[in-house]
């Protein structure tokens, strides 16, 4: 298992170095460094700025020098705070590391009830509302979601029903001078965590139904009927755990989505993560952040890819990791 | 367990209508009906048998023929879209209409299942030891930790899986064709259940552990003396181990007959052809194996009279066999058969191969 | 021949095939599952609808989506402005419908440019497989670990916001998914016998490629197209609402509904409206989709 671990992240290694070198060409391509000196009067400014940028030298020179650079910990200063990078990254990763743990959470959990639930009651009233709703929840725009949320829970809910206090609260992840995993933490969670998952929660229901459908007509289901295992046992024991095994590929698969997600959630909801940190920089032609961005994702990524594939080999004892 | 029935020479008979001892399984009038996009199809129509103790009975039938249908129907197992009527009596007990709830203390537990693929059979995820445990502790809350566990070791044992302590630890992925299919038989034996229906139990494996799972089937019926209902496409499987032998075709009997009878005096033509063939070993290798023409009927168009007067040479087409449907009569020792002619005929093994000009011999059917 | 009940738990399978049906062409088969799926032609029928009308917007839409009225200002869905007025008392209806124009033009351009470049590259990396096909993987491997969203961003800031750009962009990433679903066809295609017969009669490659192989992975290029266009029109209102899609005097309704973010509180029609125009175009698109996925694989039903 550890061997198999290591293998993995020795084998991810050059494919986060191509992505990322790809991607750092791509933004040098994008913007330039300089571009904030132009109005400068003292024309050399830009070429010495240049030079000591080393933008000069073609861009495997640049990215490698850049490289050494990241891995000795030094990520460059975001021209618009003039801040080190590693601190502004390691603040939104926070943010972002909660809002993704919620995310799954809530979606993992969702999902496979509802999926659960509506295979079990194929063809009934309470499965065709569910699929109803998953299909709506596929196919709305997780940001016209979060507004929307906000719009009812924040404001129109308090108005019918004549509340003194919003139900929820909208901006942030905390009230000012707050912290800890509280009341007030929860009331700030449930919004974006809902506009993180609600697509994903629709689509992986979806994907449950499908599956747990197929395993309930699979020949070791009738035989622990055959058995005489009491219903309940033969969904929970011999079903869900059988579904669960094709759902853990497509949850690897959707956590890129789950990054782009945070793009618009975190902007609905001013929540300064990786996100709104990702937004913000390109907006303002933020270099240094962009390119180490895109790296500490790609390593988030594939090592939520590697967790998946652990997962997955737990849940099926077909599957050795090796 | 001891079987409650004493000396199994007088339980088992040949006729349904002499029966000293009351029938552990009877079937009456079994009808299932399914509905499908086509329109409803009867698989089983109008079906009646009885399971005498101790004594193995086979179903032979090609595919369609609603031999599985008519096991599913005993346990309940059948799909929601199945209408099932008539009866199914266990020990005197009705079965058909009982709610999943009242099934459940039977199933396992006094009828127990023999699946045909034992690989999809087997949940993949559970231990075979877990799996077989569960069908014990399903039905007793006595026999827990230790004591459970020397019971699937037993039973593993009992059916011959080889270092059954270690085996029984081990996914059903780990385990070879054969050892599946044992550890299944292990698990419908675990309660010692009165019948014990197997359907198409060897048809997933090489002919050599074939004779081995039929040999250990044999040797557990004796031991635990239940009764066995042997569901089979291939009449060679029959041959070995039932006493009693039912020919199904389309959802219907056509013939039932002791395993002498059913192999040396078939009575009805599909029976003589299936036997046609099957290879034979004092056949000459110049012999083709005879065929029956065609392919059996669909469910949803029937043909009228005897439903299998299209692929019969002997068919008085037409005639009675095309418009009048053959009722199961008696015919000498307790002999039954469903064919308007079966008098007529005379079964002569070699005969069959003059029929084999057409396509499709039994076994590519199913 | 062993499968006499192995593949079901439902014991069904032991039932005899249908009655052979009156034979019936492909599409006739094709058309006639197609219909039986009642939401699938629902849905073709509102996108059919919603296309001729807003594309068709200048023959009936009675106001101008441009013309300003400040002095009206915000005003909420009335009986002479259906969905009211924007903060510059421009018709919101007008705007909606016209919005509608980019929306869906960009859906459609892009499903149909990643449609052919990714069957085409799919068909060409499965059939000579090798090297093309290695690149292929690899380059699409690298978008699966970088969220999508970030580069099509990304790329709209380096080439501008004009539709022809988005549509451009969103096709240069759309097209690996469909070249992916095309690959997986033609890898299990291109196996069959009438392949190994079209080639035993010396056809060109691109002969087979064309006329053998592509025709037979019809099914899925056809779905993966419909869904395209629902995954485009959301990509599209996703970058424009993050401020990096369509640029101003452009509007779509991702644009609208960027400009209406602020309406959570008051005015919530600016917010209603351009997001349920998106959420009944992609629910229907998604229909469609799943009723061609039926029709083309009856087995894939659920």
């Amino acid at each position: 298992m550890f061997f198999y671990v290591l293998r993995r992240l020795l084998i991810s290694i050059p494919v986060v170095l191509i992505a990322s070198f790809l991607l750092f060409w791509f933004v040098r391509e994008t913007f330039d460094p300089t571009a904030r000196l132009r109005t400068s009067r003292d024309p050399t400014v830009i070429q010495r700025e240049t030079e000591r940028l080393g933008l000069d030298k073609p861009i495997p020179v640049q990215y490698g020098k850049w490289l050494k650079e990241f891995v000795k910990g030094d990520w460059g200063t975001s021209n618009r705070t003039r801040e080190p990078v590693t601190d502004m990254v390691r603040r939104a990763l926070w943010n972002t590391v909660q809002l993704i743990f919620w995310g799954i959470v809530v979606s993992a959990f969702l999902a496979v009830a509802v999926g659960v639930f509506s295979a079990v009651r194929q063809y009934t009233i309470p499965d065709y509302v569910l699929t109803g709703l998953s299909y709506i929840a596929i196919a709305m725009p997780p940001f016209w979601f979060g507004l929307l949320a906000i719009n009812l829970a924040a404001f129109k809910i308090p108005e019918w029903f004549d509340l003194d206090e919003r139900p929820v609260d909208f901006v942030g992840l905390h009230s000012a001078r707050k912290s800890g995993f509280n009341k007030d933490y929860l009331r700030h969670l449930v919004l974006p965590v809902m506009t993180l998952s609600v697509q994903i929660i629709g689509s992986w229901s979806r994907f449950q139904r499908a599956a747990m459908l197929d395993v309930l007509s699979a020949d070791y289901i009738r035989t622990a009927r055959a058995k005489g295992v009491p219903r309940g046992k033969v969904i929970f024991k011999h079903g869900v755990r059988n579904a669960l095994i094709p759902l853990i590929t497509v949850m690897a698969v959707d956590i890129g989505l789950l990054f782009g997600g945070l793009l618009v959630t975190e902007q609905i909801f001013s929540i300064a993560g990786m996100g709104k940190m990702f937004v913000d920089a390109l907006l303002q032609g933020d270099i240094a952040v962009l390119e180490a961005w895109m790296i500490v994702v790609a390593i988030f990524v594939i090592v939520f890819n590697l967790l998946a594939d652990l997962i997955y080999s737990v849940l099926d004892p077909r599957i050795r990791l090796s | 367990m001891t079987s409650p029935y004493a000396d199994p020479a007088e339980t088992d008979d040949l006729g349904l209508a002499v029966d000293p001892d009351a029938p552990v399984l009877e079937v009456e009038d079994l009808r299932v009906e399914f509905a499908t996009d086509d329109g409803p199809v009867t698989a089983v129509d109008g079906l009646s048998f009885r399971l005498h103790p101790n004594e193995t009975l086979g179903i032979v039938g090609e595919s369609g023929s609603g031999k599985s249908v008519t096991s599913m129907a005993i346990l309940g197992l059948l799909p929601s879209t199945a209408r099932v009527s008539g009866s199914i009596r266990y020990r005197g007990q009705e079965l058909v209409g009982l709610k999943e709830r009242q099934l459940r203390p039977l199933r396992g537990n006094k009828i127990a299942m023999v699946f045909q693929d034992a690989l999809a059979s087997l949940n993949p995820v559970h231990r075979v030891g877990a799996q077989i445990a569960e069908a014990i502790s399903v039905h007793r809350s006595d026999l827990t930790g230790a004591d459970l566990d020397a019971r699937v070791v037993e039973l593993l044992d009992v059916v011959g899986i080889p270092d059954p302590a270690a085996r029984a630890r081990q996914y059903p992925h780990e385990y070879s064709g054969g050892m599946r299919q044992r550890a299944m038989i292990a698990m419908a034996i675990a309660n010692e259940p009165d019948v014990l229906i197997a359907d198409e139990p060897t048809t997933a494996l090489d002919v050599t552990i074939q004779a081995q799972v039929l040999e250990v089937m044999e040797r557990i019926r004796d031991r635990t003396e239940s009764s066995v209902m042997i569901i089979t496409h291939d009449l060679g499987v029959v041959a070995g181990v039932a006493d009693r032998v039912m020919v199904m075709y389309a959802g219907r009997t056509c013939e039932v007959a002791d395993v002498e009878s059913t192999f040396y005096e078939p009575a009805h033509p599909y029976t003589q052809g299936l036997l046609g063939s099957l290879p034979r070993l004092d056949s000459r290798s110049s012999d083709r194996l005879a065929r029956i023409v065609g392919n059996p009927p669909s469910l949803l168009a029937l043909p009228p009279g005897c439903a299998f007067h299209p692929r019969c040479p002997h068919a008085e087409v037409p005639g009675r066999c095309s418009d009048e449907r053959p009722e199961l009569r008696d015919l000498p020792g307790g002999h039954r058969v469903a064919c308007h002619r079966s008098e007529e005929i005379e079964w002569r093994p070699q005969e069959a191969e003059a029929e084999g000009a057409a396509v499709h011999d039994v076994e590519e059917v199913e | 021949m062993t499968a006499v009940a192995a593949g079901s738990g439902t014991g069904a399978a032991d039932l005899p095939a249908p009655p052979e049906a009156p034979p019936r062409s492909q599409w006739q088969l094709f058309r006639r599952r197609f219909l039986h799926h009642k939401l699938a032609v629902f849905g073709l029928i509102v996108i059919v609808i919603l296309y001729v009308l807003v594309f068709g917007a200048s023959f009936w839409v009675p106001n101008d989506p441009l013309e300003q009225d400040v002095l009206l200002g915000t005003q909420p869905p009335s009986g002479e402005h259906w969905f009211g007025t924007d903060q510059l008392g421009r018709d919101y209806f007008a705007r909606v419908i016209y919005a509608g124009q980019i929306s869906l033009k960009i859906g459609l351009a892009v499903a149909i440019i990643s449609t052919v470049v990714g069957a085409l590259a799919g068909a060409i990396a499965g059939f000579f497989g090798g090297l093309v096909d290695q690149i292929l993987m690899r380059v699409t491997d690298l978008f699966l670990i970088v969220p999508a969203i970030a580069i099509l961003a990304i790329a709209l800031k380096k080439f501008g916001g004009t539709d022809i750009v988005i549509i451009l962009v969103l096709a240069g990433l759309g097209w690996m998914s469909i070249a992916r679903v095309v690959r997986g066809q033609v890898l299990s295609v291109k196996e069959k016998e009438f392949v190994e017969a079209a080639r035993a009669i010396g056809a060109s490659n691109g002969r087979i490629i064309f006329r053998h192989i592509l025709p037979n992975c019809i099914g899925p290029i056809v779905v993966n197209a419909t869904l395209a266009i629902a995954i485009a029109i959301v990509t599209e209102s996703t970058l424009s609402f993050l401020g990096f899609g369509v640029q101003k005097p452009d509007t779509s309704w991702g644009n609208m509904l960027y400009d209406a973010k602020g309406n959570v509180r008051f005015d919530e029609h600016l917010l209603y409206f351009p997001g349920l125009f998106i959420l009944i175009t992609v629910l229907c698109v998604n229909f469609v989709g799943d009723g061609l996925r039926d029709a083309f694989d009856p087995q894939s039903r659920r």
